[in-house]
């Protein structure tokens, strides 16, 4: 089964080709998205199982020799991203049922949400500088068609600004592609690894290095360019911002971890440098906002900014322990993003705004939400033992360990801001004098909160289980430390 | 005020026979030579077009009562389960499959599986150029 590593790009894309078929009809819609995401689930487990004993699965498409053809690759790195972006998309899928609306499920929503699997899935499974660009694209149609999803008027506003960035990035893209391309002549990030260190004239190099840090940049909204990020992310509804806050970005994030460390490594004196400082200084922006904010979805929206600097700060210290704590925050980031926007999603529901000035008094009537936030908000934080802990824990150690010790004392200080602007919306939205609520059904509260608990308590089992899933992310450091055992596995064929 | 298109709405009736004719050509002349599922699907959207701006949406609809979105997503399914296929006989996703068949009238000729793909990409083509442009058009 040399084909087994593209199931999880497959299956959502036949799923929502086939959905495509009938937009009507809403209960075949929801049945066939569930099944999808679950069989896309199951795959991506089985692969990380079938990589975890057989090592890295390579499949160079069309049976061309491997510099030459596409070669997908997964290793555990990107088999454990395949498979929590599936988890997340199969949440969201559950969580939409409730909160989308029948006019929204009637126009599509289901194959757009499966086409960005889809593109995501691909994007960190791909082993081919230039595939990923066109990944990267597959994903970038599916999120244009949700950000303008029902075409309400803040969203056809935003959705133009974030058309233009992502049109400019994309541009910038393809042209640092072809500066590569034409400096090394290859375009498999294997070959490059291999050609790159050959290369004597190490200053295009970094140049071309640096291009691309700015490309995933705007992907993965580093400072300074996440500037079109809270405005964006704010338009659409809470299901499709929980799709895109816990993966959109980490694609990008995901793009630098494998380009910083597979084959941009010929100056690292001066580029991990330049990514340590970004990092740090992404990290110190995006606590400005989080606090400045009364706003429960900004709030959290600025805290996705903080976690892409703590996962590239450790990238950044290309030393075991930092490389462990980022893929660790990695996971972690993308799960509690999600069920920090579904928790967020339900109290904006129930109040009838995001405003933190118009809530108060929500644990008396919602004692399970309240409760259940506050978990989650200690988890984004990193209270040991949640599941942010570990992850940071490697992060700072790393960059004791290496020359940034300064960024790990930033680091160490800014999780007290972290914790504070999760806790805020807490004690406005749950303490406090009780404010009339809008009436919400039993059911349709129970439909979003099943969801978003079952998140939680799978964070919560990441953190204090963090010891059962050490030897697959350190299996997954290992191979981004050493190229060579990446390179072998691709040209091995 | 109504403008004279009879100059149009002639030359049209066979022009766009040309134009499909042509885009059959093409799209045939694929994989070996220039051509394939791509430029012929613009061709054929291309007739399309131009038979809606002489005779108008609303007769090109009566004439080709094609629901655009499900031929987008017909094309995607067959060019999907041409590259998938090849995990049924365990190669390389991808990977294709061609060979030499003596046919009646054509003689010995090479009949490739990218073929398939490219009526897969032929119908999305057209399938999405046209749901863009009928969507533009019924806006005014």
């Amino acid at each position: 089964m040399s084909n087994l590593l593209l199931f999880p790009i497959l299956i959502p894309l036949i799923v929502a080709t086939i959905l495509m078929l009938f937009p009507n009809k809403i209960k075949m819609q929801r049945l066939i998205a569930l099944l999808g995401t679950i069989a896309t689930l199951a795959a991506s487990f089985f692969l990380i199982y079938k990589v975890f004993n057989d090592g890295i699965q390579v499949v160079t498409l069309g049976s061309w020799p491997a510099p030459f053809g596409i070669s997908m690759v997964s290793d555990l790195l990107s088999g454990l991203l395949v498979a929590t972006a599936s988890l997340i998309v199969l949440f969201v899928v559950l969580y939409s049922f409730p909160t989308i609306g029948i006019k929204r499920e009637q126009s599509y929503y289901y194959p757009a949400v499966l086409f960005l699997m889809a593109g995501v899935n691909g994007a960190f499974t791909t082993g081919d500088i230039f595939n990923l660009f066109v990944f990267v694209e597959v994903l970038l149609m599916a999120s244009y068609m949700l950000i303008s999803h029902g075409g309400e008027r803040s969203q056809l506003r935003e959705s133009i600004k974030y058309l233009l960035v992502n049109i400019i990035s994309s541009a910038l893209f393809v042209a640092a592609v072809a500066l590569l391309y034409s400096v090394t002549g290859t375009l498999n990030m294997a070959d490059l690894a291999v050609k790159i260190p050959q290369i004597e004239n190490t200053a295009i190099l970094t140049v071309i290095a640096v291009l691309f840090l700015v490309v995933f940049g705007f992907k993965a909204a580093i400072f300074p360019l996440y500037f079109w990020l809270p405005g964006s992310y704010h338009a659409p509804p809470m299901p499709i911002l929980a799709l895109f806050g816990a993966l959109l970005t980490k694609v990008g994030v995901y793009a630098i971890m494998r380009t910083y460390t597979l084959f941009f490594t010929m100056n690292i004196g001066f580029t991990h440098e330049l990514l340590a400082i970004i990092a740090i200084l992404t990290i110190l922006a995006g606590c400005v906002g989080a606090l400045a904010y009364f706003d429960v979805k900004k709030i959290i929206i600025y805290n996705i900014i903080i976690a892409v600097g703590v996962i590239l700060f450790g990238v950044s210290q290309m030393n075991e322990a930092g490389i462990t704590g980022s893929i660790l925050y990695l996971i972690h980031d993308m799960m509690i993003k999600a069920a920090l926007f579904f928790l967020v999603g339900i109290v904006a529901v129930i109040f009838g705004t995001s405003n933190l000035r118009q809530m108060g008094g929500l644990i008396k009537t919602y004692p399970l939400l309240g409760w259940t936030y506050l978990v989650a908000a200690f988890g984004l934080a990193g209270i040991p033992p949640l599941s942010g802990f570990p992850g940071k824990l490697l992060v700072v150690q790393g960059g004791f360990e290496g020359p940034h010790f300064w960024g790990s004392i930033v680091i160490l200080a800014t999780s007290l801001i972290v914790l504070l602007s999760a806790v805020r919306i807490f004690i406005y939205a749950f303490w406090g004098e009780p404010v009339e609520t809008r009436p919400l059904k039993k059911s349709a509260y129970r439909a979003m909160l099943i969801p978003s608990i079952i998140l939680v308590a799978i964070t919560v089992f990441f953190g204090v289980g963090a010891e059962l899933f050490m030897p697959f992310v350190s299996d997954a450091a290992e191979v981004m430390l050493n190229p060579s055992l990446y390179i072998e596995a691709v040209f091995k064929e | 005020m109504k403008t004279n298109d009879v100059m149009l709405q002639t030359a049209t009736k066979v022009v766009t026979f040309i134009i499909l004719l042509f885009a059959v050509h093409i799209f045939f002349a694929g994989h070996y030579t220039p051509g394939g599922g791509f430029v012929g699907g613009l061709l054929t959207t291309s007739a399309i077009v131009l038979l809606m701006l002489a005779f108008g949406i609303r007769t090109v609809k009566k004439i080709l009562p094609i629901n655009y979105v499900v031929m987008t997503s017909v094309g995607l399914l067959v060019a999907i389960a041409t590259a998938a296929a090849s995990i049924v006989f365990d190669v390389p996703f991808f990977t294709h499959a061609y060979d030499y068949f003596d046919l009646p009238l054509f003689g010995e000729t090479s009949l490739h599986s990218a073929l398939l793909f490219d009526i897969g990409v032929y119908l999305v083509v057209v399938g999405v150029t046209m749901t863009i442009i009928q969507t533009i058009g019924e806006d005014e």
